[in-house]
């Protein structure tokens, strides 16, 4: 059906050896060791294959046009202009476009209505012979638009603010627990405070993309996206085609981090342009037009209320969250769920609220909920510890829940204090004998013309695990293809699987070749809520470990002629698994500066030590680790997508206004991981570390920065625009 | 217009380009080689770079016409006869690499560093790879190939 | 993007004669005009590519100045040996602007007409007399923490970018330019502009002029000159404030001074009040401060960029009072 995109692993099974009279078991364990990236020789070289690189003939390009109002209608599309234009083949509109069966996800009913729910939604697009032909008729397109009146901006008293009954993820809105404002009263020690967070942008490096063709009533889709299987069957939804007719290939992602979590307009659009003209068809959007198509991270504003009675044990905890959504779809940023099991306090209240306003819909970014909320929750934290003269590590220690606090369910296993004690000894926070050596008073550190300070913070993400299916086959004895629909946006999830493979079937990894990035492998869940490996890796340990069995029972140990396959779903392990509060925990340090004389802040050293269940390949871990606590860092400092309230556009729409952080910003990042054991997860022991790194990077960095200067930044991020005239 | 260009050391040609496309159109839909990546298409992310006349260059900004009898080198080009070229190796070993997007254009940024600089502190590494941006990686891994290749 | 033509220009007459004539745009480097083409806000018909054009030569004159072809790379220029000890302030300007792959490309000249980074000017969806005269200024009320808080108009608040065209101004450089009446100069201070109210205009370049070198004229002082820029983001950012300084003190008094502003206005600031309220002046903080105050009293922020005029005010003072310390 089209050239095959299964490219072979770098590590061929040993050739020309004599032939082996049985499958060999592994001499040692593959998990846990530094395995190479597979993928990693093709990218270096440039070779290997992203959504539009991949070589189509006769493709044709499209270019997306956007509203320019916020609210209203499209009263009229004018394509004469561009249908006369060299090169373009056609334009795609509400009025010509093929009706699509819908599939509950608003956003992906592209030119379906003349209705403008936000500005930037596709309104049209045009399809030419090149790129440059395709962007030159869409600037010859003439919209007309009828903008009404819209309401673009999150406010803490918004009118339309309301409490939905589900929160992202499934969680209830609220939770209580005693009498918060009794326990308040109670408290010998108060933080009121309300700490805001901007919307930001993910801002993968590789946009969204797709190539799109038609086959014999087959849609056969390139798509960037973290989650094939759901991409191929909405579209098999969408244009109602047999599920079997749509296949989607992900083989290489350039990033995601939530923005590729489901499918998003592009790969709709690609395909129903391809079919317009009747050959295939690349869409690449461009990085401006991404701020308003791809999804972002909700503006957040959060009130944190914290009371502790004199030795530190904390009798309430409050948190209230409100976020927005947009017309089309309830999105609620579960930024207050934390809250509901990080610390002990015998009253206990989280709320959220959400409004719907003429925006994009948000949609995840990495660790949606527990990025925002730490950053509310565990400055909060370190307020409540300078209010009442604690040392903020040992006030976090003090307050460790021996079970979930609301819940009451034990925890599958919970390591929170120990990478706190950890942290703080390597940080130069304690010494040795677990003392505070650390200078609690703010605005003492001098260096120059800069002010130092440092600050803690505590991390956490839920461990999640969602059914897969995952497919083994032996075809001699030393050959064992492993084929999982992960996604690897670069986490490493192609050579992490091939290493839990390796151990299932008892072979050494030489012997496992593995296929992920493909809807027709199988159904298998996301890339993304850092669960994987863990789900990925369940359904390839229970095929592989079906597999080595069946051989050994039915074969003697020999593969037969013509092999061996088992293919495994996991729903029903997965669903029958005993109730435990699973979450990974961390504690991270961070040692910032500010300038007194510009009010430049700047990250000195930042330090995450994290209990992840077992990490798989130390070398990808880390990366992970680093490249989460550095966005977070990010986050902390640069990121923020401004909206002009009377276009209710983001106004910082590329890359040139969106400041993520650059190699120069980033400082020495330590990382370490405790030896976490934990048999409530999966057969596997794993906990997911994809988001965890970015969770409390904000926070820790706002203490530092008030450990610093004396300055409490509630808003992020922490420019010098705040700094500035309050130094001195 | 027709623009006649080296790319990697081969005389190629593309016909029928406009002179509004720039140099990575022409490298990546006419020429077949697409290594490097568009990712902003105004030089602000440097997933483009290639060499061009031996300095590295954002393709995106280079009009195609300006490409005309130049001498364009891509991630495609570097490695030699036998095998990777030494930054591409130090990528490989030092894990430099996660979802491979920004890959191309800092290895030949880092190529060039090297060129110029054999033996790039710390700073100088991170100021001089400012204009390419990893989202993944949080550049540590980066830094350290760097290293690795300078130490080669 | 609009289709256009484009042409290798041959000579420099030629291609003057040419774009006074057509209303056509020169092409050197392409690192703004290739992006604004991209989105619109620029649609020349036609595009004259000088690149091939033989300005490309840094030449350190004898008098202690030099001349600098309107070619040269950034990159060129800011690692020249002569540049770096003679005008110490033009090389860090150069350094601090954009990275690595821009200063290849960007030329001196090119960087000198570069257009504002202000968000309503580069959105032609949005309201921006720049773009359009007598469409309205969508920053004044929106999102303008990096727009002007000196000499702007009700027009137009937008900032010039260069972080080189500071340094220029600190040194009084001029510009040679080739009109198609022959060759011309003008010195930098004549060669930007407030905006006004024609904001459409950038510069004070006559049409279709071309820039043909940059001369930075002998100055003693300006080896004793140091720029610092400030932005949140450590790298790759457009400035939120900077500095240039040239500062001459003997027995702690300043015989003479030099500053100037970036990112404060449509044209790089050249501090005249307080360079006057200096000279003569014990080289003291208090003077520092009362010096940068006298200048910024013009200041009229908006909404939201309120925070430069302290930024400058502690830029002056602390660049100042570094230069002061280290001439000891």
């Amino acid at each position: 059906m089209t050239s095959t995109q299964r490219q072979p692993t770098q590590s061929q099974p040993a050739q020309g050896q004599p032939t082996q009279s049985r499958v060999q078991d592994a001499a040692q364990r593959s998990v846990g060791t530094a395995s190479p990236r597979i993928e990693a020789w093709d990218k270096v070289t440039g070779r290997a294959p992203y959504a539009v690189d991949h070589p189509v003939p006769g493709a044709a390009y499209a270019w997306v046009v956007q509203s320019t109002v916020a609210r209203g209608v499209v009263v009229d599309v004018d394509t004469s202009r561009a249908l006369a234009e060299d090169g373009v083949l056609g334009v795609l509109w509400h009025g010509n476009a093929q009706r699509l069966e819908s599939v509950g996800d608003p956003e992906l009913m592209v030119l379906q209505s003349a209705r403008i729910a936000y500005r930037g939604q596709v309104v049209a697009v045009v399809v030419a012979t090149s790129p440059e032909a395709a962007r030159a008729g869409a600037d010859l397109v003439r919209v007309r638009e009828d903008g009404m009146t819209s309401d673009t901006v999150l406010r803490i008293d918004h009118p339309a603010l309301y409490q939905p009954v589900q929160v992202n993820a499934g969680y209830p809105a609220r939770s209580a627990i005693g009498d918060v404002d009794a326990g308040l009263a109670a408290a010998a020690v108060r933080v009121d405070a309300t700490y805001r967070t901007p919307a930001e942008h993910h801002c993968a490096m590789e946009p969204h993309a797709t190539t799109a063709f038609w086959e014999r009533g087959c849609l056969v889709v390139f798509d960037g996206t973290q989650a094939s299987t759901a991409v191929s069957e909405t579209l098999a939804g969408l244009f109602e085609l047999p599920p079997q007719s749509v296949r989607v290939i992900n083989e290489h992602v350039g990033g995601g981090f939530g923005s590729k979590g489901g499918p998003k307009p592009n790969v709709v659009l690609a395909a129903m342009a391809a079919r317009l003209v009747g050959r295939p068809v690349k869409l690449a959007l461009t990085r401006q037009q991404l701020f308003a198509v791809a999804g972002y991270r909700t503006p957040t504003i959060q009130r944190v209320r914290l009371g502790a009675a004199t030795n530190g044990r904390l009798l309430a905890i409050g948190h209230d969250a409100v976020s927005q959504t947009s017309q089309l779809s309830e999105f609620v940023e579960q930024s207050a769920v934390l809250s509901r099991h990080m610390y002990a306090a015998p009253n206990r209240l989280t709320t959220h609220r959400v409004v719907a306003l003429d925006v994009p819909t948000p949609v995840w970014m990495r660790a949606p909920g527990e990025c925002p909320g730490s950053f509310a929750l565990e400055s909060a934290i370190d307020e409540l510890a300078s209010a009442g003269n604690w040392d903020p590590v040992r006030l976090r220690i003090d307050n460790e829940p021996a079970v979930h606090p609301e819940e009451q369910i034990p925890f599958s296993s919970r390591h929170l204090v120990q990478c706190l004690q950890e942290g703080a000894e390597r940080f130069g926070w304690t010494d040795a004998s677990g003392r505070v050596v650390r200078d609690p008073r703010p605005a003492v550190r001098r260096d120059g013309e800069w002010l130092v300070g440092t600050g803690v913070a505590a991390s956490t993400y839920p461990s999640l695990t969602w059914p897969s299916t995952a497919l083994a086959r032996a075809t001699a004895d030393q050959r064992f293809d492993v084929e999982v629909n992960a996604a690897d946006i670069g986490t490493g999830a192609r050579t992490v699987l091939r290493q839990i493979a390796a151990d299932a079937l008892d072979v050494p990894i030489a012997y496992v070749e593995i296929t992920v990035g493909d809807s027709a492998i199988g159904p298998a869940t996301v890339a993304g809520g850092s669960m994987g490996t863990a789900s990925w890796g369940w359904a390839v340990t229970k095929a592989c470990r079906l597999l080595r069995e069946r051989i050994e029972r039915d074969h003697g140990g020999r593969v037969p002629t013509g092999g061996v396959a088992v293919r495994a779903d996991t729903t029903l392990e997965i669903r029958d698994r005993p109730e435990f509060s699973r979450h990974a925990y961390g504690a991270q340090f961070c040692q910032a500066r500010v300038s007194t004389m510009t009010g430049e802040v700047r990250v000195d050293r930042l330090l995450g030590v994290f209990a992840a269940g077992r990490i798989v390949n130390p070398t990808t871990a880390r990366s992970q680790f680093i490249g989460g606590m550095t966005m977070g860092l990010s986050g902390a400092l640069l990121e923020r997508s401004v909206l002009d309230s009377r276009t209710g556009d983001f106004v910082t729409g590329d890359l040139a206004a969106y400041h993520v952080a650059v190699s120069a910003d980033v400082p020495r990042i330590e990382v370490a991981w405790l030896d976490e054991q934990d048999p409530h997860l999966n057969p596997m022991g794993v906990k997911g570390i994809g988001e965890i790194g970015i969770v409390g990077t904000a926070a820790a960095v706002a203490n530092a920065v008030h450990h610093a200067t004396g300055i409490r930044v509630r808003d992020l991020p922490i420019g010098l625009a705040q700094m500035i005239g309050k130094l001195h | 217009m027709r623009v006649n260009l080296t790319v990697n050391g081969e005389a190629r040609q593309a016909d029928d380009v406009w002179p509004g496309e720039s140099l990575l159109y022409v490298l990546r839909e006419r020429l077949g080689l697409p290594g490097a990546k568009n990712a902003c298409e105004q030089g602000e992310c440097g997933s483009c770079t290639v060499y061009l006349d031996g300095t590295p260059v954002c393709a995106c900004l280079v009009a195609a016409g300006q490409a005309e009898h130049r001498d364009v080198r891509t991630v495609e080009g570097l490695p030699g006869p036998d095998g990777l070229d030494p930054v591409q190796q130090a990528f490989l070993s030092a894990g430099a690499v996660q979802c491979g997007f920004c890959t191309p254009g800092l290895v030949v940024a880092v190529h060039d560093l090297l060129a110029r600089n054999p033996t790039p502190s710390d700073p100088d590494i991170r100021e001089a790879l400012a204009g390419n941006l990893c989202r993944c990686t949080g550049y540590e891994n980066i830094v350290a190939a760097v290293k690795l290749a300078a130490g080669a | 993007m609009k289709p256009f033509a484009y042409q290798r220009a041959e000579a420099a007459d030629s291609a003057v004669a040419t774009i006074s004539r057509t209303g056509a745009a020169y092409l050197a480097g392409g690192t703004n005009i290739v992006d604004l083409m991209k989105l619109g806000v620029t649609a020349p018909d036609l595009l004259i590519d000088v690149t091939g054009l033989p300005l490309r030569d840094i030449e350190a004159l004898p008098d202690g100045g030099m001349r600098v072809g309107a070619l040269t790379a950034n990159s060129d220029l800011a690692t020249d040996p002569v540049l770096r000890t003679r005008f110490p302030a033009v090389a860090l300007a150069l350094l601090s602007g954009a990275s690595a792959q821009l200063r290849n490309r960007a030329t001196i000249g090119g960087n000198l007409l570069q257009r504002t980074r202000c968000r309503y000017f580069v959105d032609v969806t949005k309201s921006c007399n720049k773009r359009r005269p007598g469409a309205g200024c969508a920053a004044r009320e929106g999102e303008h923490t990096d727009l002007a808080i000196l000499g702007a108009s009700e027009q137009c608040v937008a900032t010039n970018p260069s972080d080189l065209a500071v340094a220029l101004a600190l040194v009084d450089a001029r510009v040679e330019l080739l009109t198609e009446g022959g060759p011309a100069s003008m010195s930098v201070h004549e060669f930007f502009r407030l905006p006004g109210d024609r904001p459409e205009r950038d510069t004070n370049l006559p049409p279709g002029a071309l820039i043909t070198a940059v001369v930075l004229p002998a100055t003693p002082i300006a080896r004793m000159s140091t720029y610092r820029k400030v932005r949140d983001r450590s790298s790759f950012a457009f400035a939120a404030g900077s500095v240039a300084a040239a500062l001459d003190v003997r027995d702690g008094v300043v015989q003479d001074v030099r500053l100037a502003y970036g990112a404060v206005a449509h044209r790089p600031w050249r501090a005249y009040a307080a360079e006057r309220s200096l000279r003569g002046a014990p080289a003291t903080v208090d003077n520092f401060e009362r010096a940068a105050d006298e200048e910024l009293a013009a200041a009229k922020p908006l909404r939201d960029n309120g925070y430069k005029v302290p930024l400058i005010r502690n830029l002056t003072v602390g660049v100042l009072r570094g230069m002061t310390e280290a001439s000891w």
